[in-house]
């Protein structure tokens, strides 16, 4: 579980997050969900360290995140995995070497060990036999299977998703969603996504939290989303004239 | 001004801090700078050669010139085309040329890095870039500037050598003696601090310049040549300062 309290950023003189104050359920897929330029990458960078809050406190599972030093941090590191939105894998590494380049640098595991991980990984997200390609050479679907993969490969207990699903096309994107889905509910760990993918929010949004300018709008689970009157999250998640009229006949079957 | 160059600066020393931390798992480091050996040694070496010919031809011809009609002996051109090879210009051109080849390459490849977020990837793996990206590119330009400036001040003897002698400005014993003459040993260390000097400034300064580029391809282009045109200053301003603690 993570728990982030009173979280406020600020770049110069913009606030960009106000008091946000989230808990995020272990074994649940939450959602950070919002139109571009509310806040919620930055907030999902906040999470993971690679921004520091204004103010606010960050909690791993009743571990004060803001106030780890090297040695507790580094530790806690190894329990987060990341897919990033353009999957960030290591051009000139193969996609072996990218799953593996955690496990090289921080375990001492044998070859053996290690090949037999990344197989395993690869095979968790169906793409069994690319070992030896390069990102370069394989679809952008393809390349985000391959972050999902080597963010798991450490055996996380945090997963952080930045827009899993930016890029894709709707097919694959409903497989990335399954893919996380499924990685959170076997090994019971902390996912973060940041998604503003309708699909995904009334698909795997267990716990949903809109952000809107700054502030927490909305929180809720997918089937609270159809029946909300909340004007931000209405406004969100139905934007076009067609799903307004969507929802409206989704509410009268209800 | 001010305030952004003590910006600046103290982000240099804090990166360089980070920078020469533990490094978390030595054999990945190792592997990198191996890497890094190669691409800058092999990737250098034909143009390091090749400028240091021209410079010792140049040097040779033009001493040549300003003695002609004196009473300065001609084998005096062997021995100044070898002091200043050893004491300036190799180290100094050979900075200068690596700042623009390896430099803006070392801030591109960085940059890129940064901005395709494999940074940040490597950061919440709970990598220390900072180390793992410019330590290993540190050392292996600090291992093999040094040599490449030794193959450039021996290039540009020979450059010396091929563009007098053979010439009929100076005999080949001419050349030779003075090659011989008046040597202190004191300027090949001299040389050699040098070159270990800029290879630390023209590394340093260009992986700062990559490891906080902000925006697009526009902003990468900006600290590549940044990276050229600061590590090229720093060099200049290293070299007054290495002569002066050194030689009075």
């Amino acid at each position: 579980m993570i728990r982030c309290e009173n979280i406020f950023k600020s770049f110069d003189e913009t606030e960009v997050l106000k008091d946000i104050s989230i808990v995020f359920e272990s074994g649940k897929n939450n959602l950070i969900i919002g139109k571009s330029g509310a806040g919620k990458t930055v907030l999902l960078k906040i999470l993971v360290g690679l921004l520091n809050p204004t103010s606010g406190k960050i909690w791993y599972d009743g571990h004060d995140f803001t106030s780890l030093n090297h040695k507790e941090l580094q530790k806690l590191r190894n329990e987060v995995g990341m897919l990033f939105q353009g999957s960030a894998l290591f051009d000139s590494m193969t996609v072996e070497e990218n799953i593996r380049f955690p496990m090289d640098m921080f375990t001492k595991k044998t070859k053996k060990e290690k090949k037999n991980r990344v197989n395993y990984c690869l095979e968790r997200v169906n793409l069994e036999g690319i070992n030896d390609q390069f990102p370069s050479e394989i679809s952008g679907g393809m390349q985000k299977r391959v972050g999902i993969a080597r963010s798991i490969v450490m055996e996380p207990n945090y997963l952080f998703c930045d827009e899993p699903n930016s890029g894709l096309d709707p097919k694959t994107s409903i497989v990335i969603d399954e893919l996380i889905s499924n990685i959170t509910y076997d090994d019971n760990i902390t996912t973060i996504i940041n998604t503003h993918d309708m699909n995904s929010v009334l698909e795997i949004g267990d716990n949903i939290n809109l952000l809107h300018n700054g502030k927490l709008a909305w929180q809720g689970t997918k089937s609270e989303v159809l029946k909300s009157q909340s004007e931000e999250l209405v406004d969100f998640i139905f934007a076009s004239p067609f799903l307004k009229k969507l929802r409206g006949q989704a509410i009268d079957e209800l | 001004m001010i305030k952004p160059l003590l910006f600046h600066t103290g982000r240099y020393f804090v990166m360089l801090g980070s920078t020469l931390r533990k490094p978390s798992n030595f054999r990945m480091y190792w592997k990198e700078t191996v890497r890094q050996m190669y691409d800058i040694g092999v990737g250098s070496v034909t143009i390091v050669v090749l400028i240091s010919v021209f410079i010792g031809a140049v040097s040779a011809v033009q001493f040549s010139y300003q003695i002609g009609g004196t009473f300065i002996p001609k084998y005096y051109i062997g021995y100044i085309v070898r002091d200043m090879t050893i004491i300036e210009l190799a180290p100094t051109f050979t900075g200068l040329v690596l700042a623009g080849k390896v430099g803006s390459n070392m801030a591109s490849e960085i940059g890129g890095m940064r901005q395709k977020e494999h940074i940040d990837a490597m950061e919440v793996m709970g990598v220390n870039t900072a180390s793992y990206l410019i330590l290993p590119k540190i050392i292996a330009a600090v291992v093999i500037i040094p040599i490449l400036v030794s193959i450039g001040a021996f290039v540009s003897i020979i450059g010396g050598y091929i563009a007098s002698v053979p010439f009929g400005d100076l005999t080949n014993l001419d050349y030779i003696k003075g090659l011989r003459s008046f040597f202190v040993p004191f300027n090949v260390v001299m040389m050699l601090i040098k070159a270990l000097v800029f290879a630390f400034i023209l590394t340093s300064v260009s992986c700062y310049q990559g490891y906080y580029v902000e925006g697009g391809s526009i902003e990468l282009g900006k600290a590549s040549t940044n990276a050229v045109v600061i590590s090229d200053v720093m060099i200049l301003l290293a070299d007054y300062i290495i002569v002066l603690m050194l030689t009075t």
